[in-house]
């Protein structure tokens, strides 16, 4: 089953990344973030069965420190799109001069 | 092939083709909804891994705080009706898949060492001992309560920054 | 160089009272006979710049230095001959380098040699200041002729009083740069600009190898001043070995550029450019005689290499002739007697470069007179020719002034100038009892008493050859008709007396000079080796390893006969010469320059100098101009400006604004970066 579960953890942040790079909305290319995140937790435990208990102690930690990303992040997101009226991440072109 | 077995595949199954559909539909409140599917196959994968609080913890705080959160963003910007299609063009798509391809290739060879993890049921001695939630808690409080003290500082930090940035200016 | 001043009066006027000169030979105010010309040159040059109109000051400054020089020099020769066979004195005033092994002093040596040497320079310099006077009277640059003339006396001075090679090279350098100052002083004629500018180059050629010769000479013996060298030299090299043939065969390319003899010739008549009183000094009496003096003081080095002295005499033998030949097809007055330098110059070489160092020195003592003579009359004769044409209102220029072919009987015009003319032209065709008698003949008996017969035959030939050139010169200028022209023709006439003077003093001293050597073999004449003797310690170790190696020389000439014998000969020969020529070339009608056709065939060949300049021009100075220009073009402004440099730059602009492409300031475009990164990260670990 751990083999298993990793292919599985694998597979699931590939497909976040491939979703960060394919979309252009500033919320989707988060929630791929969060599946990315998860996938990992995935791993986290499926490795914590056989070595010991602070695998899922870690993913504990992940989740609060995702919880706490997501919530300042789409507060920016927020704040971003009164300026831009739109979150599509093509019309923000701050980072460039 | 046991139940478990059975069981492991069909979820594994069902959070590998919701998360493909994820980032596939254009509707953004689509997504969301698709993403929620997922974490609660995921959440049924730990379960399978003996590891009922995380997967308790998954659902409770994955899905049910923080998509929602997503979703009362998504409602607040109006994005679910009169969307511009926001996918990229066909060029990203080739990229996209190709460099998920070579990251799962990685991946894949990396987990293939899988099997040199020596097998010890200390988990499940301790699950046995303590029961679901005691197994987390006491290791938690006893040996990483410095981490959990921290932890609690940036969920106060966060607050106080989400609260910050999202503030309108009057 | 004040302070060597002091020094020397000081221990001179010691020595005065101390009375210790009577057994050694103590110079007397050795320093001053440089310091003086110097001082002129300052004091010339100042007036030159901040009052150029105050003549009678330069006329006063200008010859002065030089006769106070000339005393000096003179009273050196009257002590070091009072004390039989005086040793060098070395004065040296400071240490002027001293690195490593090497120590230079600033030095003079006051041997038999340097002090003959300094005599003639300083006499004959001393002459021709006073003749200039004269013939620059007019001119506007009169104090900056002086002040590079007294220039010139320093330098040529220091060449032959220095002690040591480097200091020698400072006056070898310092006559080349004044040539050059003098040649072109009417630099605002390019004709004459670029005459100066070819003789410097050509002579910065021969100085190459005279720089080549002291570095080896230094790597070998770890000493450059003389009595150093010519002590270690014997030890050192093996007789005839490789090391010292190759310094004295690169102190010869010195010579050759120097002295004017072939390859590095052809600067030489051109630099008839320059005003004759410059082109008497230098290039008949002084400069060009460094290299000359340069082979009698490396004596030693060149007898302890047999190949180096065969090709110094073979040279100066071709030279001789070659030139001869040349000289016999000129029209311009003063062509004729620079290629006559040019010959009389090989003589010289012929003597030293088989062992004659006294003959050598002795025709270079007779032909500074006699040649300076020739050119100071031609100066006349330029000069009367000028005011003439410029009287009648006719083209002046110098292509008409000085070319013989305008000129003929001047005799009535300019009696004392003709005479002392023939005198000069006697000598030169060595004719009895004329110094070039003395000194020439000695040069060829001493060619034939080594065994050289070839060179023998040569020195006859040219002997001949000199006969018949300066007879056609005499004839075509002051004989025959004159084709000066009806209206300029009233206006001629006699230089300024003080020019004339000189010209007397001259040609006094080409009928006295020769008397300083008779042999003893010549019948009817007391013998009177005088300059032998004197000369005889200068040259002592050096003709020692010639007889050590090549054995005495003989008294017979190459085909029999003793030297008194061939003397009459010779002179014989010279005077029926003369003779035919002058009878000959009397009756021809010349026509006038711009009348005349020029030369074809065979006399052709000899007035265009063998084609030897346009040679020259064709194999070295084009390829050299085009590799200078290339060097321009293509490799300063394309190569290293444009790709080197400029390359540079564009290629730093170029790769900043490709790099610069990569902040598109999308999000995506950054997230795919970063995915790239990980991803090659992870593959460098699971590989």
């Amino acid at each position: 089953m751990l083999f298993e579960s990793l292919v599985v953890s694998a597979v699931l942040f590939a497909v976040g990344v491939a979703g960060v790079l394919l979309r252009r909305n500033a919320i989707v290319m988060f929630m791929c973030i969060e599946l990315m995140l998860n996938a990992v937790n995935l791993s986290f435990v499926a490795i914590s069965r056989y070595v010991g208990i602070e695998g899922q102690l870690f993913v504990i930690f992940v989740m609060t420190v995702a919880a706490a990303e997501a919530a300042v992040g789409l507060a920016v997101i927020i704040s971003i799109f009164r300026h831009y009226e739109s979150v599509d991440v093509r019309n923000f072109r701050l980072l460039r001069w | 092939m046991d139940i478990s077995q059975l069981v492991f595949y069909m979820f594994a199954g069902l959070a590998v083709a919701s998360s493909v559909l994820m980032i596939t539909r254009k509707n953004p409140v689509y997504s969301v909804m698709y993403l929620v599917l997922t974490l609660f196959s995921v959440a049924a994968i730990f379960v399978l891994l003996d590891a009922h609080f995380i997967a308790a913890l998954q659902v409770l705080v994955y899905a049910g705080a923080i998509l929602v959160l997503f979703l009362f963003v998504i409602m607040l910007l109006n994005l679910g009706y009169d969307f511009d299609p926001d996918i990229r063009g066909k060029f990203w798509w080739v990229i996209g898949f190709g460099l998920g391809l070579v990251l799962f290739a990685e991946l894949f060879v990396l987990a293939r060492n899988a099997h040199q993890i020596p097998q010890s049921d200390a988990v499940a001695r301790l699950l046995a001992e303590r029961g679901a939630v005691g197994a987390v808690a006491e290791p938690l409080f006893e040996n990483y309560v410095v981490a959990v003290e921290v932890t609690g500082v940036l969920l106060l930090v966060a607050m106080v920054g989400a609260v910050v940035i999202a503030k309108r200016r009057v | 160089m004040v302070g060597a001043a002091l020094v020397d009066l000081v221990l001179s006027l010691a020595q005065e009272a101390t009375g210790a000169h009577e057994r050694v030979f103590v110079p007397f105010l050795p320093s001053w006979m440089i310091l003086l010309p110097f001082l002129g040159f300052v004091l010339n040059g100042a007036i030159g710049y901040l009052a150029p109109e105050r003549r009678r000051l330069v006329s006063l400054i200008g010859p002065g230095v030089l006769g106070l020089t000339f005393l000096i020099a003179a009273v050196n020769l009257v002590l070091i001959a009072g004390v039989h066979e005086a040793e060098p004195v070395i004065r040296s005033y400071w240490t002027w380098i001293e690195v490593g092994q090497l120590r230079i002093e600033a030095a003079l040596q006051l041997d038999q040699l340097s002090v003959i040497m300094a005599l003639v320079v300083a006499c004959v310099s001393f002459i021709i200041h006073v003749y200039s006077v004269g013939y620059m009277g007019e001119d506007p640059g009169y104090a900056r002729y002086f002040s590079f003339l007294n220039l010139f006396v320093f330098f040529m001075l220091v060449l032959v009083l220095s002690a040591s090679f480097p200091l020698m090279f400072i006056g070898w350098e310092g006559v080349g740069l004044c040539s050059y100052l003098l040649i072109g002083f009417w630099f605002r004629e390019s004709a004459k600009a670029d005459a100066g500018q070819k003789a410097f180059i050509v002579n910065r050629i021969g100085d190459f190898g005279f720089l080549m010769a002291m570095f080896a000479m230094f790597a070998y013996l770890g000493t450059l001043d003389f009595q150093g060298v010519f002590e270690a030299a014997p030890r050192a090299f093996e007789y005839g070995g490789a090391a010292v043939t190759l310094i004295t065969l690169f102190l010869f390319l010195g010579c050759t550029g120097k002295s004017a003899q072939i390859p590095l010739y052809v600067w030489l008549p051109d630099a008839m450019h320059g005003p004759t009183p410059v082109s008497a000094l230098i290039h008949a009496a002084t400069m060009v005689t460094a290299g000359v003096y340069l082979v009698a003081r490396a004596g030693v080095l060149f007898a302890l290499a047999p190949l180096s002295m065969n090709v110094v005499a073979v040279v100066g033998g071709v030279t001789a002739l070659f030139a001869g030949t040349i000289a016999v097809q000129q029209y311009d007055i003063k062509r004729v007697v620079a290629y006559s330098t040019i010959s009389q110059l090989g003589y010289m070489f012929l003597a030293v470069g088989v062992g004659a160092y006294t003959a050598g020195i002795f025709h270079l003592g007779t032909h500074a007179f006699f040649k300076a003579l020739l050119f100071l009359a031609s100066g006349a004769v330029i000069h009367a020719m000028h005011h003439a044409l410029e009287h009648a209102d006719e083209p002046a220029g110098e292509d008409v002034t000085q070319d013989m072919r305008n000129m003929g009987a001047l005799r009535k015009y300019l009696p004392t100038t003709f005479k002392t003319a023939w005198v000069g032209a006697l000598a030169l065709a060595g004719v009895f009892p004329l110094a070039g008698f003395f000194s020439k003949d000695e040069i060829i008996w001493s060619a034939g008493a080594r065994g050289q017969t070839v060179l023998w035959v040569v020195g006859v030939v040219t002997a001949l050859l000199t006969a018949g050139y300066i007879t056609r010169w005499l004839v075509m200028t002051f004989h025959g008709e004159n084709r000066t022209g009806e209206r300029a023709r009233k206006y001629l006439h006699e230089a300024a007396p003080i020019m004339v003077g000189a010209l007397v003093v001259l040609a006094i001293g080409s009928v006295v000079t020769g008397w300083v050597n008779v042999p003893e073999a010549l019948p009817l004449l007391p013998e009177f080796t005088w300059l032998h003797h004197f000369l005889h310690p200068s040259f002592a170790q050096a003709e020692h390893i010639l007889v050590e190696h090549l054995g005495e020389a003989a008294h017979v000439s190459p085909i029999g006969g003793g030297e008194g014998m061939w003397a009459l000969i010779s002179t014989a020969a010279a005077i029926v010469t003369i003779l035919i020529v002058f009878n000959v070339l009397s009756g021809k009608r010349y026509l006038p320059a711009r009348e005349a056709k020029e030369p074809a065939g065979l006399w052709g060949l000899l007035y265009h100098k063998y084609y030897v300049d346009e040679l020259y021009d064709l194999v070295i100075v084009r390829p050299f101009k085009w590799l200078c220009v290339f060097s321009w073009r293509v490799v300063d402004q394309g190569l290293i400006d444009g790709v080197m440099v400029n390359g540079v730059g564009y290629t730093t602009r170029f790769g900043g604004w490709l790099i610069s492409r990569f902040q598109t300031g999308y999000l995506g475009t950054y997230v795919l970066i970063i995915v790239l990164g990980a991803l090659i990260i992870l593959g460098a670990v699971t590989l």
